[in-house]
């Protein structure tokens, strides 16, 4: 179990981290980016899956089903728009 | 089994990151996103094997989900047109803020007496909370952008509603922690339907041009709760990720607030399109139209054009059309640059992308800084669906809501063209001044069909 100060530490890290990585971007990445990081935090997904895999009683399995459809619309969905948006940038840069 | 499931969830923590890294720069973000989403594959496998989920029933249920929600999102990402992606970003990241409400709601059902410290379930009721505001918020942002909703609502006293709303909310999760690991379902079940409401609440009065920033944030915010989640679950590739997202999204909602020149309490709490009624009053002259054919002529014997790009562009499609008329216009040895606004269209970027869709390259693309001196040297600036950020009210009248805004100098330079619709106001309902100006010329129609229209006309000049 990951708990007190450990999980303060993985908290500071993590969150500093993120600042540093998107500090110095470029305007014409900011809307990518946005979309890249929505689809980063589809990782719920993998928390979808363990919740749905401990319901027990109907209701939960309810609930944890349509958790992993959004869990895994947010990943799929995620990915294919920021995928599509990026391949426009190669386009651009192959006609230049 | 335990080490091969926290290898692979430490190896998608680090892919998340080198992907982020790698997407914060053109020249690697195809790269980065591939990365990450080489993560995603390796941690939601192995997730198969984690020994917390049990029984067939369950396995075969995640299964079914995960095709039906991915094959949608799959086919929905595919086929929506480019001029759409603010939407469907704002749907996306309503389904993961949905995702981790749904985790809090199944961990606080199954909570027994003494199984969660009280900093653990603080999270997890926190995590849900923000998670379902994040899902309610965002299914509005996506229904004001798809158009689907199409009023901003506003009444009097809402401002106190809102927050008699959230803080009922509050008191419900109070309640939850209060009651330790024997929680009533009715008193968990008020607590999210009063969560959905109030991101509905909160999100209803802001106005469409605020748009990327509310989406920015639910961004941040689901990471956030995602982040929370992988507390509650000890789930560190959760952690790591939503806490990443969390502060890279705080950032980037700052950055797109400060390019329209608008801290974000304004954008959350302010009545944006209503403090602007009643100052249009002063507008002076008339707005003059143009015919394509002439203002062809125009362009074509100008030394120097800058177009400026706004969301009506995107709504045409014309972004071909315009570079087409580009390059035409370069033939006849015209220098044309673009003039990119931080926050022209729905978000910031949002143009470049249009653009590079089209083939414009890069060099001929400028942004706010770069350009806003060289206004005053060109001879012609077309300004195609942009308006509030060419209003140059923003620099004169310290009454408008708008005032303060940097915004693009398009009425110093000799002609401006503006090819517009209708006649209507602009997003955020204000009167455009330069509109009216004196060197000021509209070409009204559709934005692709007037490009075209002045495409013919600089061809028949030969």
């Amino acid at each position: 179990m990951i708990e007190g100060f450990v999980a303060l530490y993985i908290f500071m890290l993590a969150a500093f981290t993120g600042y540093e990585v998107i500090a110095k971007v470029p305007v014409i990445l900011h809307t990518p980016l946005m979309s890249g990081s929505n689809f980063v935090h589809g990782i719920v997904l993998v928390g979808t899956m363990v919740a749905l895999g401990h319901a027990q009683t109907p209701t939960e399995q309810v609930i944890g089903f349509i958790a992993v459809v959004l869990g895994a619309g947010n990943a799929v969905g995620g990915y294919v728009v920021t995928e599509r948006m990026l391949e426009m940038f190669k386009s651009s840069k192959g006609g230049r | 089994m335990g080490f091969v499931i926290n290898l692979a969830y430490f190896a998608a923590a680090v892919l998340f990151i080198i992907g982020l890294k790698q997407m914060a720069s053109p020249v690697t973000a195809r790269r980065g996103i591939i990365w990450a989403g080489v993560g995603m594959v390796v941690a939601t496998l192995v997730t198969f094997v984690h020994p917390e989920i049990q029984g067939l029933t369950n396995y075969i249920l995640i299964v079914l989900a995960i095709g039906l929600g991915g094959g949608l999102a799959w086919w929905s990402g595919k086929r929506v047109p480019m001029t759409d992606m603010p939407q469907m970003i704002a749907l996306y990241n309503g389904m993961g803020g949905g995702a981790a409400a749904g985790i809090a709601a199944i961990t606080l059902m199954q909570l027994k007496p003494g199984e969660m410290s009280l900093i653990v379930q603080s999270l997890a009721v926190l995590g849900g909370l923000i998670g379902a505001v994040a899902f309610s918020g965002s299914l509005i942002a996506f229904a004001k952008l798809q158009g689907i909703m199409k009023k901003t609502f506003r009444f009097g006293a809402q401002q106190a509603v809102n927050l008699g709303v959230f803080a009922l909310t509050l008191l419900l999760g109070g309640w939850i922690l209060a009651s330790g690991g024997d929680v009533n379902v009715w008193v968990l079940l008020a607590f999210f339907v009063l969560a959905l409401v109030f991101g509905v609440l909160m999100t209803l009065p802001i106005g469409g041009a605020d748009m990327p920033v509310v989406i920015s944030l639910y961004n941040a915010l689901t990471g956030l709760a995602v982040g929370f989640k992988g507390f509650v679950l000890d789930n560190p590739a959760m952690m790591i990720a939503g806490i990443v997202v969390g502060a890279a999204g705080t950032l980037l909602t700052q950055l797109m607030a400060k390019a329209m020149n608008r801290p974000i309490s304004n954008v959350l709490f302010s009545q944006f399109g209503a403090a602007s009624e009643g100052q249009d009053a002063e507008v002076t002259g008339s707005m003059k139209e143009i015919e394509g054919a002439d203002a062809a002529v125009m362009m074509a014997f100008a030394e120097k054009v800058i177009i400026i790009p706004g969301y009506g562009m995107a709504v045409a499609q014309a972004q071909h059309k315009i570079w087409e008329l580009t390059q035409l216009l370069q033939e006849r040895g015209v220098t044309v640059k673009f003039a990119i606004h931080p926050v022209a269209g729905r978000m910031p970027g949002h143009m470049n992308v249009l653009l590079a869709e089209a083939g414009v390259p890069y060099d001929i693309i400028y942004d706010l800084d770069e350009i806003n001196n060289e206004f005053k040297t060109a001879d012609v600036a077309l300004v195609i669906g942009a308006n509030d950020v060419v209003n140059p009210i923003a620099r004169s009248n310290p009454e408008s809501p708008i005032y303060g805004m940097p915004i693009l100098n398009a009425d110093y330079a000799k002609n401006v063209i503006v090819i517009k619709r209708g006649k209507g106001a602009g997003f955020s309902g204000i009167e455009n001044h330069l509109f009216y100006a004196d060197n000021t010329r509209m070409l009204y129609g559709d934005g692709q069909k007037a490009a075209a229209e002045l495409i013919s006309g600089i061809k028949e000049i030969g």
